[in-house]
């Protein structure tokens, strides 16, 4: 549209149709803000201020409430920024091999790396004990005593370990997605023009990344920088997160104005994070051809020792622990209990059997078939919800004016609020409108919303806009031009996208904010209430439950990736 | 994007914030409770059927938890009833005052030393102990004799085969911990600190320490012994993989090494249902509901006439003489020393 007002000779006649132009443009940057704005507004910023307007008052700014705000802020950024840095030094060699070569069982293992980010963390720990425990088969090549798996250093190695298997995931899919959207026609003529493949990755690769780097980092350290469940179960007793000890603070050592205030440091870093990501990533456009794929098969020796050597290491760091799972759904594990005499290993299918049975007529009995379907429902649910919100706010984000200068860090907020506190928001500011079925996807988005659109965003911001002038030059109506140049190249970013608030959903992710009901009881809830009581068959069934889940979770991915490939057409 | 689509989902997610519709009948009627309850179906369908009345279940965390939203939504509660309030933290609901009086004429069935509450506001439901279980396979195998109090677990022969839950985040973790202040009094710490030496191991809920640290759950973790209930043994048997004649699992039920957890059901006050709210509080009292508890949510029914499952009479142990200590000095003391028990552990 600039362009166009250069043609323009008079001046006044100029003047008069950048007004307008400004005026258009202002009106329709309220009405795409205005479905991505009014949900934050009532389901994030209203029941969030109202608890911490209830709850904050002056008495919590203490002298010993400040050393207790410094030590754990402290702790959380240096296990963040270490757990991140990890995770890149793992992802981004991942994010390369799934971009840039082809070889057996590809989208498996892919679909595989994302499977961790939507279990249960009690699942997690357990199927990292059936591998990792002292009884696990990990101990026969590293025995480990019990009093050196119970020191702290031990516990901080163990919550770095499950930081970067949860979050390897998104660095895979938004570099590995911008990474397979580059021109490798430009890379091409670097080479042609002599430069090594160093040079062509400091000078060529590097900088068209960036903004899905900035983006990767950005998700990674704030998933790490507000970790909880990992924390909580991994940790011993040493170790808390701004997010963890405002839990404390509301629910076990009731201390409401000192939670306040923690929440509302670790709101304000967030901010700050969101603030410095937009600064540096400055709107990087990044020439895109959408329509060639990049991947092929290794060729050279050195190519080869990567793609197999990365292969393995990732299916042994995701596969191995989360085989442990369906193994453990099928394997009779009471023969060496009690007090019996005869030992009897051996296959079943009693776990699987069980889940259909409500023994003793429960009120809470789970069916299974249900559980899936509530699961898959609100997941739906949620990416549907994400992308109609997701899409408006990201395709603004992506073509900036002040007003998206101003909104831009706000949208991460969601993910630096601490799920109790907004919990107790929620419930203060819906009351017993809380137990309609609406509300878990509604929270399930709030979570997914800031993934979606920071995913969406450096795709959008790719598509030069001589692009879609050419297209409407040529007498293209604007949907046709969204559906020639837009999704093309949107497709990947959109599927990832979705992918992320599928499984965000799927694991439950914000499930704290809310009360349940049960009558519609989602899978990890199914897990939650076996693993509540002891027993062979509570374990056996939450094991079988887990596996479900993960088939379910794998299977859509593999769906949602097979999607791209027939939509996107000349593969 | 069209305009529509938003226009629909603006209407959706304002339809969502609209107030429930209330059927004219039956009544319905919302308890307030934590995660882990349970109840059999035809219980509940039986109410239903003899008041007119619909029983709707909300279930959001754990009893802290659901205590600390039932205090913040004082004013307009999100249900008629709470339950699940058990004696570590009965007092801040009683503080709070978010009870309405009901002195239910089943509490004559209730043996008076669980009535707690003199002013009637919380009602004693069940009860259950918290006590170390062990793995009996492992004692055998190891020949090790089974501790018979606090002062034997700091021995050397049980050097790192005690896993507990942290108290500051657990509920048997806080019993756990309530039990060895009523033992020690003020020297609690001087023996956390020992138990530290001896190797303990901290995990933060009963699920994880249970299922991933306990030897003798189906986890297979590292440590022979846990602090669970004095139920799990019963537990055991009742969800056994295949049928067995003897639970792998014992509880240690010396005095003073367990504690007693007693929870308790109040109607939330400002409640436009009240007689119905009674007539549930009289019903959960009532043989039929406090006869099905047990097989649910494993706890002791309140009820002495209530009849225990099999599984309870041969299984589960009662210790004779648990922890002793009043409500009112938990409710006084418990953050200070949770805070201390922190601090020392670290």
């Amino acid at each position: 549209m600039r362009i166009n007002f250069l043609n323009h000779r008079d001046p006044e006649t100029l003047r008069k149709s950048i007004l307008r132009a400004f005026a258009s443009l202002w009106s329709s940057r309220l009405l795409i803000w205005s479905a991505p704005f009014l949900f934050l507004l009532l389901f994030f910023f209203r029941p969030l201020s109202k608890i911490l307007m209830l709850a904050f008052n002056t008495t919590a700014l203490t002298r010993a409430n400040f050393q207790l705000i410094l030590s754990t802020l402290s702790f959380t950024f240096y296990q963040a920024s270490l757990s991140a840095i990890l995770t890149f030094i793992l992802g981004i060699p991942s994010a390369i091999l799934f971009a840039r070569f082809n070889f057996f069982g590809k989208p498996l293992l892919r679909a595989l790396t994302a499977v961790p980010f939507m279990l249960p963390t009690v699942v997690v720990a357990s199927s990292f004990n059936a591998l990792l425990g002292t009884r696990g088969w990990f101990s026969f090549l590293f025995p480990l005593s019990a009093s050196q798996t119970s020191t702290p250093i031990f516990h901080f190695l163990l919550i770095l370990l499950a930081h970067v298997f949860y979050n390897t995931t998104i660095v895979i899919r938004i570099v590995g997605n911008a990474l397979s959207r580059l021109d490798p026609k430009l890379e091409g003529a670097a080479r042609s023009l002599g430069a090594d493949s160093l040079r062509v990755w400091r000078h060529i690769t590097l900088p068209l990344l960036r903004p899905s780097l900035f983006a990767a980092a950005l998700l990674v350290f704030m998933f790490d920088f507000t970790s909880f469940g990992v924390i909580l179960l991994l940790g011993g007793s040493n170790f808390s997160t701004l997010e963890v000890e405002i839990y404390l603070r509301v629910l076990k050592l009731p201390n409401l104005p000192l939670a306040a205030l923690l929440s509302i440091i670790q709101l304000l870093f967030t901010l700050i994070f969101s603030i410095l990501y937009t600064r540096i990533i400055n709107q990087v456009a990044t020439q895109t051809a959408p329509r060639f794929s990049t991947s092929r098969p290794p060729k050279p020796i050195r190519e080869k020792i990567f793609v197999a050597s990365f292969i393995i290491l990732l299916s042994s760091f995701f596969f191995l622990p989360l085989v442990s799972l369906p193994l453990r759904s099928v394997t009779r594990l009471e023969a060496d209990r009690g007090q019996r005499g005869e030992v009897q290993y051996g296959l079943t299918t009693d776990y699987y059997q069980e889940l259909f049975i409500n023994r003793r007529g429960s009120l809470f009995y789970v069916p299974p078939m249900q559980a899936a379907f509530n699961s898959l429902a609100y997941a739906g649910l949620t990416v549907l919800f994400s992308l109609g919100l997701g899409y408006p706010a990201a395709y603004a984000l992506a073509k900036p004016t002040r007003l998206e200068k101003f909104l831009d860090p706000i949208i991460m907020l969601p993910l630096g609020a601490s799920a109790v506190m907004l919990g107790l928001g929620f419930i203060l500011s819906f009351g017993r409108a809380l137990a309609l079925p609406w509300f878990v996807p509604i929270a399930h988005t709030l979570v997914a919303l800031p993934f979606v659109i920071r995913t969406l965003q450096p795709a959008l911001a790719s598509i030069p806009e001589r692009l879609r002038q050419a297209a409407a030059t040529l007498g293209a109506s604007p949907f046709r031009v969204w559906q020639t140049v837009d999704f093309p190249i949107l497709s990947r970013a959109t599927l990832s996208a979705a992918t992320f608030a599928f499984t965000v959903s799927l694991g439950e992710f914000g499930a704290t904010l809310l009360l349940t009901r049960p009558e519609y009881p989602t899978i990890p809830i199914a897990i939650q209430r076996f693993l509540s009581q002891p027993g062979g068959l509570n374990y056996g069934q939450a094991m079988a439950m887990a596996t479900l889940l993960m088939l379910l979770t794998t299977l859509a991915i593999l769906v949602i990736e097979k999607l791209r490939l027939s939509d996107s057409g000349e593969f | 994007m069209k305009p529509s689509f938003y226009l629909l989902l603006i209407t959706l997610l304002l339809a969502s914030c609209a107030p429930m519709p209330t059927p004219a009948e039956p009544q319905t009627i919302t308890i307030l409770t934590h995660d882990s309850f349970a109840i059999g179906e035809d219980v509940i369908k039986a109410f239903e059927a003899d008041n007119n009345a619909k029983v709707v279940f909300l279930q959001s965390g754990d009893a802290g938890a659901v205590l600390n939203q039932a205090i913040l939504t004082k004013d307009a509660p999100l249900a008629d009833i709470l339950f699940g309030v058990d004696n570590t933290f009965l007092s801040r609901a009683l503080d709070a005052d978010i009870f309405e009086a009901y002195q239910s004429p089943a509490l004559t069935d209730v043996s008076a030393e669980y009535i707690l509450d003199d002013t009637y506001r919380a009602l004693p439901v069940d009860y259950g102990d918290v006590c170390i279980n062990y793995d009996k396979n492992y004692f055998a195998e190891n020949n090790l004799t089974i501790p018979q109090s606090f002062e034997d677990l700091v021995k050397p022969e049980y050097k790192d085969l005690l896993v507990v839950e942290n108290p500051a985040i657990s509920s048997p973790g806080l019993a756990f911990l309530l039990a060895t202040h009523a033992h020690f009094g003020d020297g609690y710490l001087a023996y956390w600190q020992s138990l530290k030496e001896n190797g303990v191991v901290v995990a933060d809920g009963w699920e994880s320490a249970y299922y991933t640290n306990f030897s003798a759950s189906s986890g297979q973790g590292p440590q022979p012994m846990v602090v669970s209930y004095a139920s799990s043994p019963a537990a055991e048997v009742f969800f056994a993989s295949e049928p067995l004649t003897e639970a792998p699992t014992a509880s240690i039920t010396a005095s003073d090494m367990c504690f007693r957890q007693i929870e308790f059901v109040g109607i939330l006050k400002n409640t436009p249902h009240q007689a119905l709210a009674q007539n549930f509080v009289d019903f959960m009292l009532s043989q039929k509901f406090q006869e099905d508890m047990p097989l649910n949510m494993f706890v002791y029914p309140i009820n002495k006439n209530a009849n225990l499952p099999d599984v309870f009479l041969k299984y589960a142990q009662v210790p004779e003489k648990p922890a002793a200590l009043s409500y009112a000095e938990i409710a006084t003391n418990r953050d200070a020393w949770l805070e201390a028990w922190t601090e020392a552990m670290k």
